[in-house]
């Protein structure tokens, strides 16, 4: 299973990003090999709108099952449930410790989005 | 001849220049009144005498109605093959690829057509999605039209293309902006003859004034200032007028049966009947001012 975790910086050791569609990169953490991969969000940092939307679809072409993240908006939200990807909110802490966490059955599910959806 | 009525702050006096200039030139010939302030327009509030009472939607129920459409794709799943090319060309982030296929966000589509040109299985189709609506009235003289945005649209670009599209061609036509200096704005201000930009007599309004005057600037339209509410003791617009070379096309003396007459809905013509004149002067030198703009971009 693929996880992805909202980051600004690309070290397992860096913090969660709270934003999701401006996030700076996106780290997936491969439980079966046990590595950290950085996928930079650039494009959508300078998105005039719509960001949250593509940085869902980004996060469901790697091939993550699980996003973790700060806040997420009613459009990528949807994307990510119609792709079948739990979403875990509020998510505090380094990346390590926040997947570390998830794998220790530790981190729920969101059900909804939790801020409003903004233009530009 | 038509002349955008602009202004970089909101609440100068666009809507009060506007309906004045357009009820003393319907006086004597015809004019078209055009309402671009689409998220909310509200010279009607201000013609009540000449297009009737309003219903609860703000306009005479006996007015033309159009409804305004915006293209956005529709998806056959049938066809669809789920190879995301839609989603890859729509500049907007309007499409995204999930596992169901693609899922449309109408609200941030521009209607450009790309995703159902791009489309490799023609699995896109583009269909109609109602934005917004026009009222036109005509009253002798006066021509009035007005856009109104759905209340949730974001975008207000195309109901004012359309209300610019509905105007006959003959007479003066009067553009009522909205205001900033954004798409709104400018969708509203190209492709006219002159802008007048309707400016207070403050460091605020000159601030606002300076960024609509560069981006009239770099529409390549010609334009002058009107300054309402002058103040003798505030001259900071018209130093400023001064050294861009900016015309300062008439001064609106700040006046409070203006602004008394303002809050029953009154045309400001009717509390400063010497408006009518001044007007008249300005067409004039407005219409000088646009023909020399007209032949020196000719040169």
């Amino acid at each position: 299973m693929k996880i992805a975790v909202t980051s600004d910086g690309e070290t397992p050791d860096s913090a969660v990003d709270r934003r999701f569609g401006r996030a700076a990169v996106f780290q997936l953490f491969d439980t079966e090999t046990g590595e950290y991969t950085v996928h930079p969000n650039t494009q959508n940092l300078n998105a005039a709108q719509g960001a949250g939307i593509q940085a869902a679809q980004t996060v469901v072409g790697l091939g993550a099952e699980v996003v973790i993240t700060g806040h997420c908006g009613p459009k990528a939200f949807r994307v990510l449930q119609a792709s079948e990807v739990g979403i875990v909110l509020n998510a505090e802490g380094s990346v390590k410790e926040l997947v570390e966490k998830f794998q220790a059955g530790e981190l729920t599910f969101a059900e909804s989005a939790d801020v409003e959806g903004h233009w530009v | 001849m038509r002349i955008a009525i602009a202004s970089g702050k909101g609440g100068t006096g666009k809507t009060t220049v506007a309906v004045s200039l357009a009820l003393s030139v319907a006086t004597r010939e015809k004019v078209s009144l055009l309402d671009c302030d689409v998220e909310e327009p509200n010279a009607a509030l201000f013609l009540h005498e000449q297009i009737g009472s309003a219903d609860k939607h703000g306009f005479n129920p006996n007015a033309d109605t159009a409804q305004v459409f915006v293209k956005v794709p529709k998806v056959d799943n049938d066809k669809c093959t789920k190879c995301g090319r839609c989603s890859s060309v729509c500049e907007f982030n309007a499409i995204a690829l999930t596992k169901t296929g693609p899922m449309i966000f109408p609200e941030l589509c521009h209607s450009c057509g790309g995703c159902a040109l791009f489309c490799p299985t023609q699995a896109i189709t583009e269909a109609d999605r109602a934005v917004g609506k026009i009222h036109r009235f005509v009253h002798e003289n006066l021509t009035f039209i007005e856009g109104l945005l759905n209340v949730g649209e974001a975008m207000s670009t195309p109901v004012i293309c359309k209300v610019k599209k509905m105007v006959a061609t003959d007479g003066l036509v009067i553009v009522d902006c909205p205001p900033g200096t954004a798409c709104p704005m400018v969708a509203a201000v190209r492709d006219v003859d002159f802008a007048i930009l309707v400016t207070e007599p403050t460091p605020f309004g000159l601030h606002d004034l300076t960024l609509a005057v560069e981006t009239v600037r770099e529409l390549s339209v010609p334009f002058g200032v009107i300054v309402n509410r002058a103040d003798d003791a505030e001259l900071c617009v018209r130093e400023y007028c001064q050294k861009e070379k900016i015309p300062l096309l008439l001064e609106i003396p700040d006046s409070r049966a203006v602004a008394e007459g303002y809050s029953r809905g009154v045309p400001i013509l009717a509390s400063m009947p010497e408006l009518a004149g001044a007007y008249e002067k300005m067409l004039v030198q407005i219409g000088v001012l646009a023909q020399a703009a007209c032949c020196g971009g000719n040169q």
